[in-house]
């Protein structure tokens, strides 16, 4: 995928202080040695099946899209609720080869604070979460929740009181602590090698469908559509298929938040990518009613997949994702949240038989942001 | 003599409080340039980016900002210090000359470790946590000093003394001859004289900062104390 380690042909990088430098090299030597030890793969696929649940059903959904196969894969059904606990599992026993005894992250959902806070409560480990004010009060059950799971849930009280912010404490949280600490990001974005490392994490997603696909339906889907927040069930399901040019990949970003539709090239947290941001390079805010796709950047690899053409990037509206929403809900009867509802919105109209759609999450979380409209 | 930096954010009255620091024994003035989403630093410098970029200090007004202390102090080094979106979006060649011609004697760019962007003329930053390889590395490449990040962290003012910065400056002086500046963390006379018994000089932000709230003659006032602290070193 690289050409340059941590490149994305112009994405990507490290625009970190050099504080950070030594922990990102020791992450890289952490990460290098892990992909080479078959007991880090091991443990991995283990936790995944005996604590995770994997792997996660394939679902047709044929009342939803009538005239279609469109299939679901049901990361709502792994455990925590979301696919954030694939890279949270990994990443958490990536930490503790690395000696870690501290896990710092953002949320902006809460579902990947939650998956951090679960894996945290399973190893023992410290853990703090940055939340924006305005997230904790639209996600509240995800709050109380990592609070059970014994992490610290600390507000975000300034700028946009989202994951933008959020992302930002977390950061300085890292500098400041970065001897005792691992911050464990929740998508494929930041500097070298995270992004690479949420990538391989995710991955999973998109081996386990292609499988189940060519089991159900003897043949590859025609699309595969997923979310684009940060982008990690994106290109999680998308690795599955990146290889098979005839499969089309569509990801859907949230209309006011369409970092690939609509940003530029800047730079933001620690890595350069296409970014809601001003001709100053100064960064806009994002809009969106799901607080998991309402964040100006997105990760690297989705801006080069773009460029290079091999995904494409559309977007859905907070009505065309609430209607998706109460609609899989009536019809199939599984509660989406409302990230994937966007990817919903735009699967069924495109013109394609055979389609894959990434189901990253299920919608507890929402259902007071759902009820009170 | 050891050597004061005083960092102020840009605004509409940064060149008056810049001659004041000046005038109160300033010898390198810093010019933050605001990024909405600073990484290295605490909730004063913050919190002055945020009100900068709301009275219109863009990478422009901020140039425009630069030539206008460099018109009232036409000897001081002024140091824009600023994030990488800033370049990349202004063109990085273009920051780099357009900063100078407004009269900008470096730049720092608090994001930008000395491996990234190598050929941009800066001054490096190191931290406790830099191998000597790396000290090495961006002693080789600064640009007149060495920026000694005195401690783990972002910046803004501490209660105590770094006990990270011995050692750095120690394990810095023996690979270079370049000055070695130091902060983050320093903001009051007796923590500015601890610093600079162990390097050559100390750069002072979120205080200052604060300070600069209050007018022209307050930050004056208080920049002389440091000076005063600064000189009671006896170099050796
Ligand atoms: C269920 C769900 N889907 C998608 C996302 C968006 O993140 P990403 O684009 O990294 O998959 C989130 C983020 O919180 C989420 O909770």
């Amino acid at each position: 995928m690289t050409s340059t380690p941590g490149l994305y042909g112009t994405y990507g990088g490290r625009y970190v202080p050099e504080t950070l430098i030594p922990a990102l090299d020791e992450l890289e030597a952490g990460w290098r040695a892990a992909q080479t030890d078959k007991s880090f793969r091991a443990e991995l696929d283990e936790l995944g099946r005996n604590f995770g649940g994997r792997p996660t059903p394939l679902t047709r959904a044929e009342r939803f899209a009538p005239g279609k196969r469109l299939y679901l894969k049901r990361e709502d059904l792994l455990h925590t609720g979301a696919h954030k606990l694939n890279n949270a599992l990994g990443q958490a026993v990536l930490a503790r080869r690395l000696g870690k005894s501290r896990i710092v992250a953002e949320t902006g959902a809460g579902q990947h604070g939650v998956a951090t806070a679960t894996v945290c409560a399973r190893f023992g480990l410290e853990c703090v979460v940055y939340m924006g004010e305005e997230d904790m009060r639209r996600q509240r059950p995800n709050v109380e929740r990592m609070n059970l799971l014994g992490a610290e849930v600390r507000p975000v009280d300034f700028g946009t009181r989202t994951l933008k912010e959020a992302t930002s404490e977390a950061i300085r949280d890292w500098i400041t602590n970065v001897e005792t600490t691992h911050y464990l990001i929740g998508s494929c974005v930041g500097p070298a090698p995270y992004p690479e490392i949420v990538h391989e994490l995710q991955a999973v997603i998109g081996r386990e469908a292609r499988a189940q696909f060519l089991q159900a339906e003897t043949r590859l889907p025609e699309v595969v559509v997923a979310c684009v927040g940060g982008g990690s069930n994106a290109i999680g399901i998308f690795a599955g298929f990146i290889d098979d040019a005839e499969v089309r990949l569509v990801g859907v970003e949230a209309a006011e938040a369409a970092s690939l539709g609509t940003g530029n090239p800047a730079v933001l947290h620690g890595a350069r990518s296409s970014v809601l941001s001003d001709e100053d390079g100064q960064i806009s805010d994002a809009h969106s009613i799901s607080a998991g796709l309402d964040y100006p950047g997105v990760g690297p690899e989705h801006a080069w997949l773009r460029d290079s053409g091999r995904a494409d990037y559309v977007s859905a509206t907070d009505e065309e994702a609430l209607d998706a929403f109460l609609e899989l809900t009536r019809l199939e009867g599984i509660i989406p949240a409302l990230e994937p509802a966007h990817a919903l919105a735009r699967a069924r109209e495109l013109d394609a038989e055979l389609v894959l759609v990434c189901l990253s999450g299920r919608g507890d979380k929402d259902l007071a942001e759902v009820l009170a409209r | 003599m050891k050597t004061l930096v005083v960092y102020l954010m840009s605004g509409p009255k940064t060149p008056e409080l810049a001659a004041a620091a000046v005038a109160g024994g300033a010898d390198v003035i810093e010019l933050g340039f605001p990024f909405s989403d600073p990484l290295a630093d605490g909730p004063v410098i913050r919190r002055a980016a945020e009100r900068a970029l709301g009275q219109g200090m863009r990478t422009r007004a901020c140039l425009d900002c630069v030539a206008r202390s460099r018109e009232l102090l036409p000897e001081t080094p002024l140091v824009p210090m600023t994030y990488a979106a800033l370049l990349e979006a202004y063109g990085w060649d273009r920051f780099a000359r357009d900063a100078q011609s407004a009269g900008a004697t470096s730049l720092i760019v608090a994001d930008l470790p000395v491996d990234v962007r190598p050929e941009l003329r800066r001054v490096q930053l190191v931290a406790p946590t830099s191998t000597d390889e790396r000290l090495r590395i961006a002693a080789e490449h600064t640009d007149g000093w060495l920026y000694l990040v005195a401690l783990t962290g972002t910046t803004g003012a501490r209660a105590d003394a770094s006990p990270a910065l011995a050692g750095l400056a120690g394990r810095a002086r023996a690979v270079t001859d370049v000055p070695l500046y130091v902060g983050f963390g320093i903001s009051t006379p007796e923590q500015a004289q601890a610093a600079a018994e162990l390097t050559d000089g100390i750069v002072v932000g979120s205080r200052p900062v604060e300070v600069a709230e209050e007018g022209a003659e307050a930050l004056r006032r208080y920049v002389r104390t440091l000076r005063d602290a600064v000189d009671s070193v006896v170099a050796v």
